[in-house]
């Protein structure tokens, strides 16, 4: 009996299973080079299994939807995987004897830099008014920043892919601008990467150090409670100026 | 590790039922996240088996974040032809970000462990 490859094939193009195998595949291989070049931060695992499965849906002719129909089992678990920051977060806080106000003078002026500088560059840079109010919001985690782009007239669809593309940028080069700077304490480290790039950010500083994933755990969270709070704020009195 | 994923969950969907009831714009997870970190502030100590399973899920964090960026490749166009406006700022505000938060962290921690 000679095999149907083209029932197989259309099997396989549709079925979950398919997409969930390809996408733990692509970042282990992804996770693998990573590992293999010593760990170099431009070699982000993220991004390699992105290219790998994009150039693979590109040749095989299937749509994103199709594949989030298997990938969305993988997207889930960021839920439960966000309630779960607050373990590290309260073994720090429990050991932390002062220094809260660094902290807080940290957060304050790394969330305005964040906005503020993303703002200034892109409105430099010509963008349109609509573009500028997109990008405020890109350092905070996906769904915050879609809320604050909607709030002040960005696009939430455009905030959602460059909070993506932050966070591959601060986890790639987040490292080496630290280096460069001489900013060696993983506290300080951590928390500066939580800041500049949301959960990706963080994600690579849990797996280099304990104490800088738990300080960029408790810099996500608290950047996303102050962006939320302070560029409506801003924008209310821009407005009303 | 089923008793601490259940927690985990029941964490995110009472954040879920709080955001929707009184429409907050913070997302459910985040308000689970500070559910639990209240929940674990308040005992004297973490759950061992919802600090190791917190732990494994944490470990693979950058995992999860696989297909949105599949999905952002996808929906590229909608930088049209301002990408180099958008890139140059993103790059730029991440680096000045990285820097302003970081050097300011190290200065403040060494001031306060210099007082001590």
């Amino acid at each position: 009996m000679q095999p149907d490859f083209e029932q197989v094939w259309v099997y396989l193009a549709a079925s979950p299973l398919t997409a969930l195998t390809v996408t733990l595949m692509a970042y282990l291989a992804g996770d693998w080079i990573y590992q293999k070049s010593g760990r170099m931060p431009v070699l982000n695992p993220v991004l390699i299994a992105v290219s790998l499965i994009t150039v693979g849906l590109t040749l095989a002719d299937i749509d994103y939807w199709t594949y989030f129909e298997g990938a969305q089992f993988v997207h889930f678990l960021l839920g439960p995987a966000t309630v779960s920051l607050a373990v590290p977060v309260a073994k720090l806080l429990k050991t932390m004897r002062g220094g809260f106000g660094s902290l807080l003078t940290a957060l304050a002026c790394g969330s305005a830099t964040a906005a503020g500088s993303a703002v200034l560059i892109a409105d430099l840079m010509n963008a349109s008014t609509q573009t500028v109010l997109s990008l405020a919001p890109k350092s905070v985690t996906t769904p915050i920043a879609m809320g604050i782009s909607e709030r002040i007239g960005g696009l939430p669809s455009l905030t959602a892919v460059c909070v993506i593309m932050t966070g591959v940028i601060g986890a790639m080069i987040g490292p080496y601008v630290l280096n460069a700077a001489r900013i060696t304490s993983w506290d300080a480290r951590g928390f500066a990467m939580g800041m500049a790039a949301h959960g990706i950010g963080t994600a690579r500083a849990i797996q280099i150090n304990k104490d800088a994933g738990a300080f960029a755990s408790l810099a996500v969270g608290l950047n996303g409670l102050a962006t939320a709070t302070l560029i409506p704020i801003f924008w209310w009195i821009w407005q009303s100026w | 590790m089923l008793v601490a994923l259940t927690q985990l969950l029941f964490c995110q969907l009472a954040g879920e039922v709080i955001a929707r009831a009184f429409d907050l714009a913070v997302p459910g997870p985040v308000i689970g996240m500070g559910l639990l970190l209240a929940i674990l502030l308040y005992r004297s100590n973490v759950p061992e088996q919802l600090d190791s399973t917190a732990t494994g899920i944490l470990s693979h964090l950058s995992l999860l974040f696989v297909p949105a960026g599949v999905g952002v490749v996808a929906h590229l166009g909608v930088l049209g032809n301002e990408w180099q406006a958008i890139l140059g700022s993103l790059v730029g505000s991440t680096i000045a970000t990285v820097l302003v938060t970081g050097w300011i962290l190290q200065k403040m921690h060494r001031r306060h462990r210099d007082a001590t």
